[in-house]
């Protein structure tokens, strides 16, 4: 063991991280059935006393557990009396598995250079066995929409569960949205020339919207003609007109947001999600009618205006839920990838400001799973849908109680150990001894 | 050909400006007679003394003789004023007139630490030796318009560096030369906190450094004075020279002026202070510092709010302030607080009398605006013979029309040592009125409006304008009229009943004409609305910020009723308890408690804790690196407390009371901490701990060796760990030996960043030591031990659950973060369970947040010890409040509810560790500065002061006056890793 973590210091940057965390469960093989949970289903209910029994790693009952007769020999039995059950946590617009360390240049893999590169896919650059990615399993994150960061169209995501051997084991939906950050409608003087240094229009915005909305209208025109010579970017637009890829879009500011949902909708992509969505709430009418959910930030950041409310940031969800906005959380913000793990918490404090528990578990659950539109397979306790969830010894968005027992991803148990937790067993074990 | 112009533009210069004792070569040496006579004006003789129909006699550019009745002397020249008044020319004490500031040293990409020049001070940026007559060259343009507003001497200086050597008092007299216009060389000494272009060197990089950099210079100069250096220094000699001159600072902000205050107090110098304009903001501190100030007169332009996206983005403050801000200079004199005017800042010198105007519209007392133009300059400078027109005096004068301040007041002539300068010739008559006369048999109505040379006419017939062009030169009218194709041109002076003169027809005959001036029209034309309106003055906040204080909290007693109170003691959690806070004070504890005339709060259902204490923490600054050198113990956060960012109401409503700030980690030895009580409103002062215990901020690791700070960096030492071991040995080894020196009797230089690290090895002060990985929080308790003492605390301290039992073995506490790691390669095996192995290998574990965001949420991250490593809730809550109150050497004060300690405390909708759980209230010292129900009533105050800011702005827009573009107030982040100054 000690050897083994030595080995592992001495090479994770040389080599890369080619040390194996925990190693990846095996297919599900024997029945589970878990008795007793409060069962969080992620759309909303909730279960108390509940059975859940999954099999070759789908669900196949959820009940009352009073409701349900069962033979339960030869499946395991999990007595989870007074513990939770949930979904797997679901992170949107996450990064991980793009960089280990943040300050270390060369483990920086989330931003390519360019400005459309809608062909840029985060998938190949995921890292299955980071120790950031294993770190996320003891706190009920289990799958995540992994973004690429930058330019005006950054590149495609795909939705990775976190318990894989490589990145095509961990895909659960490849190349699922495409991601752009819109410009911002407003600049500032260039002081340092003399200028004013007070926000004005910025001249160029309707350039650089003109820009995106040109890119789109000669990718759709490439994609309706011969094709006769290929070309990679438009090529990877297609989905976003058939409707098999969402455009998400990374947006603040009323005028931005209408502007580019009409961008958008005018060259016919119509599956759009919006991310960030600061001001979401003033046109709330334009994102319901083309029923368009918006991701909004963690909750835990400071206020954006020195004269704002102190606790608005903790209200978003509640303010756009209460215009009627389908609303889930996104992860990017300062030291994104570590923090993602965080996720049950930045749910909690939004529950705490006003949005009510079950809804909270929605947002990262049921609604996420419905964003990337994997809602079909995953994200609620339903049956027929996979069986990745998590037992906590209590309500896992509250940090005193999120401690996690058991966690499942396709009915493969998964290991909860992490770097983190072997150093700390080691080490407790050293001061213990003393 | 400029000057040639302007020289056109003087109708005479009295004598050409020979140095009397100077040869002459080319022509006969003459003397003119000087000597001219005022006569009838009311004459200000000094703001305060007005002499009505008096008379002055000037001779060779200085006033002899002044009165009510004075004698002509025989071939004096003789200048009737009747109706005019004569006020002494303006000063403005703080100038750069005809000093060019230098161009900025550009160098490598390489960092410069060491001062370029020898034979000077150790530091670049301290240049009293600069002399101002060395780089001076008169600037007749800005002359000329600093003329015409009325200015007859500047005070002027090089604007370059900490300490930026003498000024020049100058005459702006365009007429002589230099040799007259030189009233003083060394006019005073100037200091300001910015560093000199002219040197790329590194130290100081921020406010602090520059605080700490001046005492430094000043316990050298004295040091220096005594012949103990064995170098030469001609910045400490200069600096000795300039020692009985003013001291002028340039501070800025109302914080910066009571900083700079503050470094003058300690060596008994009382500096005269430049300051905002915006001292209303805090301005009992101003007061306070008993200096006299010196107030630029530049008002912001009113947002455009036009657009409402953007206007969202613009802070009550900003908007205030320009509402506020013209009400300043009405402010500093109905305190009582010295003051003279400047016009440094102002784009164009045109826009001084439209603002002092206005100044006096929101309440300057006319006499104090006077004053602050002419007496009190000249008070400061110690001159008698500038600002006022005594005997002896300069022969430096305006004549107006009348009061100066009234806007229909023409200013005529300014006379400057004796010559004159006409900026409205008086000799053009008013001619303002309506005139008629007929012409072919037509009558015509001409209006005359206006004043000077740019009185305007305009012709009417029959009601209907005709079209004509008018002029009035040299007392002549000229008028050319197109009536439908009929032209005629008319030539006329004014007669006792209206004009008369010639009129040149269409045919080229030439006929007499008169008009008649219709009667009491003259009055009529000048008739305007002279409806004053007080302009409405939004009262001021502490901070004067959005979420402010109108009214400062005061202390109460308070008796909190049946709640369930976190004690942080042994008593561990009291069920249906009471709380009495009584004088500040934790008074009792107990059941069924009963107190007279206390503030009864219901606690049911509700949880009471200690406050919570934050060992980490860079809010409320405005610096928190000095990376300018190595080691920089002579600095402290103390010096630059800020208590006006909003984070300090922020951390209030996150249940936060204490906070240790601490210097940054751009180095292995940081600066001194501000430990703080979060007393929204309060001034610094106010709100540092008094009896303070000291500490002082180390750091290891990758920060301190510069690794992240790009590849230019790699000069200073150290740039390894092991490096960073030999800079704690050297520095604690010189501390040793400097207070073996100074023990001994002998002479020593006092050295401020010794005496420091002194107070460490004589365990006077503690170290608070950023550090990540074991090696080096192993080395550094090794470096203490050998120098027989012990670190206090080790902050962050991620790996400290490596090294736990030889932390407790040592006797340091850990102050570490609940759960950050991976962002950077020193916290890849940073660990949640951190906090729970060092406890229980027995140290003292505190959390901290050193983030802004974070530290309102300390609360949760004490829980999340809970789920890493199962810390009991008890011990959890622990980790914020008595424990680091441990650390700080508070825990005697605060960080628990015990009787007797101050009434630091925070009342919880439910558990205090719950996610779901708000703080409700959080007292300091008995004093309610955070209550929710408050800030519900605070939000709705500000929505409606906005919307009536936006309205005022509109009106502003729409009545034609100018606006400027929204802009957004953009906080800093602080951390560990942060540069520079706020400046606010």
């Amino acid at each position: 063991m000690k050897k083994l973590f030595i080995y592992n210091l001495i090479f994770f940057f040389s080599l890369g991280s080619i040390i194996a965390q925990q190693t990846p469960a095996p297919k599900q093989s024997q029945d589970i059935v878990i008795v007793g949970a409060t069962a969080h289903l992620g759309n909303g209910e909730v279960i108390e006393n509940s059975l859940i029994y999954f099999k070759d790693g789908k669900l196949s009952t959820i009940a009352k557990a009073q409701l349900v007769k069962m033979d339960t020999s030869g499946k395991r039995v999990i007595d989870a009396t007074g513990k939770h059950v949930y979904p797997g946590f679901i992170a949107l617009n996450a990064s991980l598995g793009l960089s280990e360390i943040d300050a270390v240049r060369a483990t920086r893999d989330f931003d390519e250079v360019g400005q459309m590169i809608p062909h840029i896919r985060s998938l190949i650059a995921y890292n299955a066995e980071s120790q950031v990615v294993e770190s996320m399993r003891p706190n009920g994150v289990l799958q995540g929409e992994i973004a690429p960061r930058g330019g005006t169209i950054s590149g495609s995501a795909s939705v990775m569960q976190f318990d894989a051997w490589n990145w095509e084991d961990a895909a659960i939906k490849v190349d699922h949205g495409i991601h752009m950050n819109w410009p911002g409608a407003f600049t500032r003087g260039r002081w340092w020339l003399g200028e004013d240094a007070g926000l004005r229009p910025d001249k160029n915005y309707p350039k650089r919207v003109q820009a995106i909305k040109d890119f789109f209208m000669k990718a759709s025109q490439y994609l309706n003609g011969p094709k006769s010579t290929k070309n990679i970017p438009y090529e990877a637009t297609a989905g976003l007109f058939n409707g098999a890829q969402k455009l998400f879009i990374h947006v603040e500011g009323t005028k931005e947001i209408t502007d580019a949902i009409n961008t958008a909708k005018s060259v016919g992509i119509n599956d759009i999600v919006v991310v960030n969505g600061t001001g979401a709430e003033k046109v709330a009418d334009l994102l319901v009618k083309n029923n368009i959910p918006v991701v909004i930030d963690r909750a835990h950041r400071i206020p954006d205006n020195i004269d704002d409310d102190y606790d608005l940031p903790f209200r978003n969800a509640k303010i756009l839920m209460d215009a009627g906005i389908m609303v889930s959380i996104g992860m990017q913000g300062q030291m994104e990838r570590m923090n993602t793990r965080n996720l049950p918490f930045y749910a909690g404090t939004y529950a705490a400001y006003g949005v009510p528990k079950e809804k909270a578990v929605q947002m990262i659950t049921g609604n996420a799973a419905k964003i990337l539109g994997i809602d079909s397979f995953t994200g609620t306790l339903e049956a027929g849908k996979d069986a990745t969830l998590f037992i906590s010894e209590g309500d896992a968005l509250d940090m005193r109680s999120n401690i996690v027992t058991h966690a499942f991803i396709q009915g493969r148990e998964v290991s909860l150990e992490t770097h983190q937790t072997k150093l700390w067993k080691r080490y407790l074990k050293k001061v213990k001894s003393k | 050909m400029k000057n040639n112009l302007f020289l056109l533009f003087l109708f005479f210069t009295s004598l050409g400006f020979a140095q009397d004792y100077f040869p002459i070569n080319t022509e006969v040496k003459t003397s003119k007679n000087t000597t001219v006579v005022f006569e009838n004006a009311t004459i200000y003789v000094n703001p305060s003394e007005v002499i009505k129909k008096g008379s002055m006699v000037i001779k060779d550019g200085k006033v002899v003789a002044i009165g009510r009745s004075v004698k002509a002397p025989a071939g004096a020249k003789k200048v009737d004023l009747s109706g005019k008044t004569v006020y002494p020319s303006f000063i403005d004490i703080y100038s750069d007139f005809g000093i060019k500031k230098p161009a900025r040293t550009r160098g490598g990409r390489s960092p410069q630490y060491d001062a370029q020049r020898k034979g000077y001070y150790w530091n670049d940026h301290i240049r009293p030796e600069t002399d101002p007559t060395t780089s001076f060259k008169f600037d007749t343009k800005k002359a000329k318009q600093l003329v015409n507003a009325g200015f007859g001497v500047v005070n002027t200086h090089m604007h370059d560096g900490i300490v930026r050597g003498n000024g020049m008092l100058v005459s702006l007299n365009t007429a002589s030369n230099d040799a007259f216009r030189m009233i003083n060389n060394r006019s005073a000494q100037y200091l300001s906190f910015s560093k000199s272009v002219k040197s790329r060197q590194n130290y100081p990089t921020s406010r602090m450094g520059a605080m700490a950099l001046l005492r430094q210079m000043y316990l050298d100069a004295d040091w220096y004075a005594q012949g103990n250096a064995k170098n030469k220094d001609l910045s400490l000699e200069a600096l000795n020279a300039n020692k009985n001159l003013v001291q002028i600072f340039d501070a800025g902000s109302h914080l910066d002026v009571v900083r700079a205050d503050k470094v003058g107090d300690e060596f008994g110098i009382q500096y005269t202070i430049v300051g905002s304009g915006l001292e209303y903001e805090r301005v009992a501190d101003i007061k306070a510092t008993g200096a006299t100030m010196i107030v630029p007169i530049n008002f912001r332009k009113a947002y455009d709010v036009s657009n409402p996206m953007l206007t969202e983005q613009i802070s009550v403050n900003d908007m205030r302030r320009w509402n506020q801000e013209p009400s300043n200079l009405a402010v500093l004199a109905k305190n009582g607080i010295e003051f003279a005017l400047t016009i440094h800042d102002l784009k164009s010198v045109a826009a001084f009398h439209k603002n002092l105007k206005k100044a006096i519209k929101y309440g300057l007392d006319k006499t104090k605006a006077l004053e602050a133009l002419t007496t009190i300059p000249a008070k400061i400078l110690g001159e008698t013979t500038i600002g006022n027109l005594n005997v002896g005096s300069h022969a430096n004068f305006i004549v107006t029309s009348g009061d100066i301040f009234d806007s229909k007041t023409t200013l005529y002539e300014n006379w400057v040592q004796g010559d004159r300068h006409v900026v409205n010739d008086m000799n053009i008559k008013d001619i303002n009125g309506t005139y008629t006369f007929n012409t072919n048999g037509k009558d015509f109505e001409l209006t005359v409006s206006g004043k000077g040379a740019k009185q305007r006419g305009s012709l009417k017939s029959g009601g209907k304008t005709v079209k004509s062009k008018f002029a009035f030169k040299d007392n002549w009218v000229h008028l050319t009229i197109n009536d439908g194709g009929q032209f005629a041109r008319i030539v006329a002076q004014m007669s006792p009943n209206g004009m008369s003169g010639q009129l040149y027809a269409n045919d080229g005959s030439t006929t007499n004409w008169m008009a008649t001036m219709k009667k009491d029209s003259k009055k009529a034309a000048k008739k305007k609305s002279t409806k004053q309106t007080t302009p409405t003055v939004l009262p001021v906040s502490f901070p004067n910020i959005g979420m402010g204080n109108f009214v400062q909290p005061k202390q109460q007693t308070i008796l909190i009723k049946n709640t369930t109170v976190w004690t942080s003691e042994a008593d561990g959690i009291l069920e249906n308890t009471d709380v009495l806070l009584k004088d500040g004070k934790i008074a009792k504890i107990g059941k069924n408690l009963k107190a007279r005339r206390a503030l009864v709060i219901d606690g049911k259902g509700k949880h009471l804790t200690a406050g919570i204490i934050d060992e980490h923490s860079h809010i409320a600054t405005s610096a928190v690196n000095e990376s300018g050198h190595n080691s920089t113990a002579e600095v402290t956060i103390e010096d630059v407390v800020n208590p006006d960012d909003i984070n300090i109401y922020r951390n209030l409503a996150g249940g936060v009371t204490s906070i240790q700030i601490l210097h940054g980690s751009a180095n292995p030895i940081g600066g001194r901490s501000a430990i703080i009580k979060l007393k929204w409103g309060e001034n610094a002062d106010n709100l540092i701990y008094k009896n303070s215990p000291k500490f002082i901020k180390f750091a290891l690791g990758e920060n301190v060796k510069q690794s992240n700070w790009g590849d230019n960096q790699t000069i200073r030492f150290p740039q390894t760990r092991m490096g960073v071991e030999q800079v704690y040995k050297d520095y604690f080894q010189r501390a040793k030996e400097y207070e073996a020196l100074k023990t001994s009797g002998k002479p020593f230089r006092k050295d401020i960043e010794l005496e420091t690290l002194s107070e460490i090895l004589k365990k006077e002060r503690f170290i608070s030591c950023h550090s990540y990985v074991q090696s080096e929080i192993n080395m550094l308790m090794k470096v203490a031990e050998s120098f027989d003492f012990n670190i206090n605390t080790f902050t962050h301290i991620l790996e400290g659950y490596k090294v736990a039992d030889k932390m407790a073995k040592h006797g340091v506490g850990g102050s570490t973060f609940s759960d950050w790691w991976a962002y950077k390669y020193e916290v890849k095996d940073a660990i949640p369970f951190n906090a729970a192995i060092m406890k229980e290998a027995g140290v003292t574990v505190a959390i901290n947040s050193d983030d802004r965001e974070m530290s309102r949420r300390l609360n949760q991250e004490a829980a999340k010890t809970i789920k890493y490593g199962g810390v009991s809730e008890l011990e959890a809550w622990k980790m914020v409040t008595i424990n680091p109150a441990k650390l700080l050497h508070i825990d005697d004060r605060t960080g628990s509810i015990k009787v007797g300690k101050d009434a630091d405390v925070v009342l919880w909708s439910g558990h205090p560790m719950s996610i779901y759980s708000k703080a409700e209230k959080t007292i300091i010292d008995g004093t309610v500065y955070f209550d929710v129900e408050e800030d519900k009533k605070k939000r709705a105050a500000l929505k409606k002061e906005k919307a009536q800011l936006v309205k005022m702005m509109l009106n502003e827009k729409l009545n034609g006056g100018k606006v400027q573009a929204p802009r957004r107030k953009m906080l800093k982040q602080f951390t560990c890793e942060t540069e520079g100054t706020i400046i606010n």
